[in-house]
């Protein structure tokens, strides 16, 4: 692809605001605490803890991601689309809800032990790492899951007619067909995810037990909140980032295209998995991911219903405020995602190492702290202009950023096959950027687009990290409202409000998701 | 009540938009203290009719952020008065040399007395555990009950890095033990179900009954009673007694109304401000408003005993207690 | 004979280990088959002329213009390649307009020449069917159309019919004829199969073995092979 300076421009922009909101508010922090802050054995300790948590997180996630996701690309039953669709759900569930629906399910008053109980078997106690990894691969396993989906689906019709004349089932369809796609998807997802679970820790400390589940987000927020030494907020956020950068520039090196051809976009069918034993898994593989999804997603929703008519009148007004914000964000998301890849793609001829160092480094937003973006937003801006006054307009544009390794993630394979089989006659076709855009990328990527687009409205809708930055309580977004709710003790309808919230995120997605698979 | 954030970051960015600054007061206050539900709406209605001025209430970070925010800020705040720090605090506030003297006298309600020449108490509480009467029908009545209590009497707890009443449980104990601090922390450990960032969260689980007690504050059951109409909630009083957390203003130096500010500061005591906390913070108010406390508050048992360290050595303490938990917590 | 229209002198293209050297022309409105075996640069040879591969070496010189540096749509060439020459979301219209105006702003006159282009190549009609609804054959008419539209001197044919049946071969190959004859286009196009290089007529270039070249007339070339070439024939 021979890209146009337009290309350089947009491209170049998208990563001069990561690099921005990353090591740059790192950096603007460190700088202005003019002291560098000391790590202590328990900083170690917290970096081992958030590493190994997040590298077993991700590696499960992604594991029991292949046979439901295998099972799903060629099952074909009613309410498989409804199943599809409820996958975006745990992910965006506001983490409070998402705490106490697990702890409904799986804690020690909770259904499994009710169960286990009743038959006389003894207790789970979940508390400790098993906790962490519980919740974490409670939210990103259905991330992980679309991801490969998205891969296998993407596995042109010819393949599996070819696998069907040569009869292969099992073992060998899966080497020589679903092997090649999840393979150059997996890194991907499990970098992804990987990133996601470093930053936890509200989730982290709550089922791990207490301090051994010390996250260095915890350690952040400890130094920034309790003791203000910003040096040391900075310096462990620095640690953060080496971290996510090592991983993801670990994860793009992984990666590769699939080198399986396109399809002429025929919905492809199936021959494989019609034995007895194959049914039995598939069937058992999506029986338990829904089952392990549904339960705390179900017990979640019942903490709130009672709340619903408790929350106020201003509740929808909150709403409307993270409606903007979610549509704005994903609407950020998206353009600085294609600018992105698209740059990445035309890097990947000609400077193949570079190509490698944007990939890795678009990632970065995910494991940017918000309390330390927030107060480098902070000493930035205070000079130049109120803050308050471009409230909603920041916050969009930094939760766009922060959505943006979602979109990149799942465009960056869509356009790498598109511009590999379809650059060439662009070029000779003499296409513009824009109209390779218009005419070419944007059909193509739309399944990707509207997947992306949905994950960014809807993680945006439910932020409340930078919300809290910017935003006046006086005037919140819904996640604030909820959050002023539950420091006004007022548990049920903060619960009522919450469940709003996640109707409201799990909406956006749905709608986003729909007008992709449309 | 004033409690962590589950994920709220560092600084609000509220800023207040520059009108003339002889008639206006820029008070700043943490998030939940000018919610819809919180304390502020009304006490801004409430001091705006008697001085005749704005009373601008900007939320401005939490604990800690909120004295970085106005020591970040340094002579150029905006601010002229701070609401919303604690004991754990005012020994650090002190020492920045933002604010000045109060002048205020009043006859104060809280346990031990109030005589600080910078800070002005506004509200406070008692931790402690709370839990439900049909699901433990003997509450310990002391710490050495809650070790000696059989293996069913769980509790759930904040971390002290996080949370005010995590920090406050830290103290309370090492008021209570002090070199013995963590031989009790060792012995309370198999009870601790786990420990949250937040008081929600562990609020929350005990709610769920994941828990039989919580960490919260003798308050806690006056919501249910009041809120709910749920008499069930209980506060375990412990005869060791029970750590205090104050919650203080102050006025800036710097402030660009001195007039104006000291009248704010002395407003705090009156019933105009000290009406609104019990049922909005949930917390008791510094001073007894003329109307007397709520109902929900009156039934409330009371520690026979206060405990709380001075700034000065509660600073002092906590970074050792801090090391000394995380280390018995850790193992 | 016309002019030669086409004058590879001792262009070189390398990729990795890869190493073809070539050197041939093309008379103007004439036929080049490039005859050779799977991997002996055929592809490769008609991406140095079309712009998707640069010379390192030597020069490519088209219509009397020397090539280095001008982008492929730029050239007085149009590709038909092996696969991907339609985009799968447009239906068969769309992608013939595409050989008019890169950004398919259309008007009224354009639409027309589209539907007259598909006519051409016996497709009257089926402008609004999508590239999966259409027979190979059909897709690779829709494919000249539009290099028939972008009405350049050169047409380049990459093995375009290898996936077609022997009657659809022959069938397209007397489309092409046609066509050429019609519109005085040169025509170039690679082949793995001799008998397909006969039927097509005009000049021949044997590519293999690192060289591509000389071009001669098919006959005899394959009347009286260069060694190279007879061992890729087995005669």
């Amino acid at each position: 692809m021979r890209p146009a300076p337009a290309l350089w421009w947009a491209g170049g922009g998208a990563l001069a605001l990561v690099l921005a909101l990353t090591i740059g508010a790192a950096a603007l922090v460190f700088l202005w605490a003019e002291g560098a802050g000391r790590f202590t054995a328990p900083d170690w300790r917290a970096l081992e803890f958030t590493a190994r948590q997040a590298f077993l997180s991700a590696l499960i996630s992604v594991a029991l991601a292949i046979p439901v996701a295998r099972a799903l690309a060629r099952r074909r039953f009613p309410g498989r689309e409804a199943l599809v669709t409820l996958l975006g759900a745990p992910f965006l569930l506001p983490i409070i809800v998402a705490i106490l629906g697990i702890v409904a399910i799986w804690g020690r008053s909770g259904l499994v032990n009710d169960g286990l109980g009743a038959l006389g078997l003894p207790k789970l106690d979940i508390y400790g790492l098993s906790g962490v990894l519980l919740a974490h691969v409670f939210f990103n396993l259905p991330l992980a899951v679309r991801i490969l989906l998205q891969a296998l689906s993407d596995i042109p019709a010819e393949r599996w007619r070819l696998a069907a004349e040569l009869g292969l089932e099992g073992r060998p369809l899966f080497r020589l067909i679903e092997w090649p796609a999840l393979r150059a998807a997996a890194p991907g997802a499990f970098a992804l995810i990987f990133l996601l679970c470093a930053t936890s820790f509200a989730v982290a400390l709550a089922l791990g037990g207490g301090p051994r589940a010390t996250t260095l987000e915890l350690a952040i927020y400890q130094a920034v909140r309790f003791d203000f030494d910003l040096g040391r907020a900075a310096a462990l956020a620095g640690l953060q980032l080496g971290l996510g950068l090592a991983l993801a520039l670990l994860a793009a090196g992984l990666s590769a295209p699939s080198g399986l051809g396109p399809g002429l976009d025929a919905p492809p069918e199936r021959w494989d998995g019609r034995g007895v034993a194959a049914r039995l898994g598939d069937g058992a593989a999506l029986g338990l991911a829904a089952a392990f999804l549904i339960a705390p997603l179900a017990a979640a929703a019942a903490l709130g219903v009672g709340g619903l008519g408790e929350m106020g009148p201003r509740v929808w007004l909150a709403a409307g405020r993270s409606l903007g914000v979610a549509l704005t964000a994903a609407a950020m998301a998206l353009t600085l995602g294609l600018a992105l890849v698209m740059l990445v793609v035309a890097l990947e001829g000609r400077a193949p190492r570079a190509a490698r160092l944007v990939e890795a480094t678009a990632l970065l937003a995910l494991v940017v702290s918000p309390f330390v973006a927030g107060v480098a937003l902070f000493l930035a801006l205070r000079a130049v202009v109120a803050p308050a006054s471009v409230a909603m307009p920041l916050v969009a544009l930094v939760n766009g950023a922060s959505a943006l390794p979602f979109a990149f993630r799942l465009l960056l394979p869509a356009l790498r096959e598109a511009a590999r089989d379809y650059g060439p006659l662009a070029e000779a076709l003499g296409m513009q950027a824009r109209d390779r855009l218009r005419l070419l990328w944007l059909p193509r990527l739309r399944r990707p687009l509207g997947l992306a687009g949905g994950l960014s409205a809807a993680l945006s809708a439910g932020d409340l990290g930078v919300v809290a930055i910017f935003a006046t309580p006086t005037a919140p977004t819904l996640p604030l409202y909820v959050h002023g709710l539950m420091s006004a003790h007022r548990m049920e309808a903060a619960a009522g409000a919450a469940l709003l919230l996640a109707a409201l995120a799990f909406g956006l997605f749905l709608a986003f998701d729909r007008w992709g698979r449309a | 009540m004033k409690r962590l954030r589950l994920a709220a970051a560092a600084l609000p960015l509220a800023l207040a938009g520059g009108a003339d600054a002889a008639e206006k007061l820029t008070v700043y206050t943490y998030d939940s203290f000018v919610t819809e539900w919180g304390p502020g709406a009304a006490i801004e209605k409430n001091f705006e009719a008697v001085c005749g001025c704005d009373l601008e209430l900007v939320a401005a970070g939490d604990g800690a952020a909120l004295l970085g925010r106005v020591k970040l800020e340094g002579a150029a705040t905006e601010a002229d008065v701070v609401l919303g720090l604690d004991t754990n605090l005012m020994a650090e506030a002190a020492a920045s040399g933002l604010f000045a003297p109060h002048g205020v006298t009043a006859n104060w309600d809280v346990p031990g007395g109030w005589s600080d020449p910078l800070f002005v108490p506004y509200d406070w509480g008692w931790f402690a555990f709370v839990y439900d009467k049909t699901r433990l029908a003997a509450a310990p009545t002391s710490f050495e009950a809650l070790l000696a209590a059989p293996d069913d009497v769980t509790i759930v707890i904040q971390d002290p890095r996080s949370s005010s009443p995590g920090l406050g449980l830290l103290l309370w104990v090492k008021e209570v033990y002090g070199d013995k601090a963590a031989d009790i922390w060792a012995k309370l450990k198999p009870r601790i179900v786990t420990v949250t960032a937040g008081w929600y969260e562990a609020y929350g689980m005990f709610l769920e009954g994941e828990a039989m007690m919580a960490l919260s504050y003798t308050t806690s059951p006056a919501y249910h009673a009041i809120a709910e109409g749920d008499d069930a909630k209980a506060a375990a009083i412990f005869s060791e007694g029970h750590y205090m957390q104050v919650e203080v203003a102050g006025k800036l130096a710097g402030t660009d109304a001195p007039e104006l500010a000291d009248k704010f500061m002395a407003f705090i005591a009156e019933s105009g401000f000290q009406s609104v906390i019990p049922e909005t913070n949930w917390m008791y108010p510094a001073k007894t408003p003329e109307a007397g406390l709520p109902e929900g508050f009156r039934a409330l048992p009371i520690p026979a005993k206060s405990l709380i360290y001075p700034p000065e050595e509660a600073a002092a303490k906590r970074e050792a207690a801090l090391a000394e938990w995380l280390e018995v917590m850790s193992r | 004979m016309g002019a030669r229209v086409i004058r590879l002198e001792a262009a070189e293209v390398r990729a990795g280990d890869f190493r073809l050297v070539a050197d041939l022309e093309a008379q103007a409105g004439g036929h080049l088959t490039l005859l050779g075996p799977s991997g002996g640069g055929k592809s490769t040879l008609i991406a140095l002329i079309g712009g998707f591969a640069a010379a390192a070496s030597g020069h490519v010189v088209l219509d009397g213009r020397d090539m280095a540096g001008v982008p492929p749509a730029k050239r007085p060439v149009t590709t038909v390649f092996q696969e991907h020459n339609l985009f799968p979301h447009l239906d068969a219209a769309a992608n013939v307009g595409l050989g008019l105006d890169p950004g398919l702003r259309l008007s009224a006159a354009d639409r027309a020449r589209v539907s007259a282009a598909l006519a051409e190549v016996g497709l009257e009609g089926m402008g609004g069917r999508k590239p999966a609804e259409m027979s190979g054959g059909q897709r690779s008419r829709v494919a000249l159309a539009r290099a028939l539209l972008r009405e350049r001197p050169i047409l380049l044919l990459d093995e375009p019919f290898a996936a077609l049946g022997p009657a659809m071969r022959a069938e397209m190959l007397g489309l092409v004829a046609a066509l050429r004859a019609r519109r005085g286009m040169t025509v170039v196009m690679s082949t793995h199969d001799p008998a397909e290089a006969r039927r097509a007529g005009g000049h021949a270039a044997f590519v293999g073995e690192g060289r591509a070249g000389p071009a001669a007339p098919i006959e005899a070339l394959l009347d009286a092979p260069p060694p190279a070439l007879a061992a890729y024939l087995g005669a």
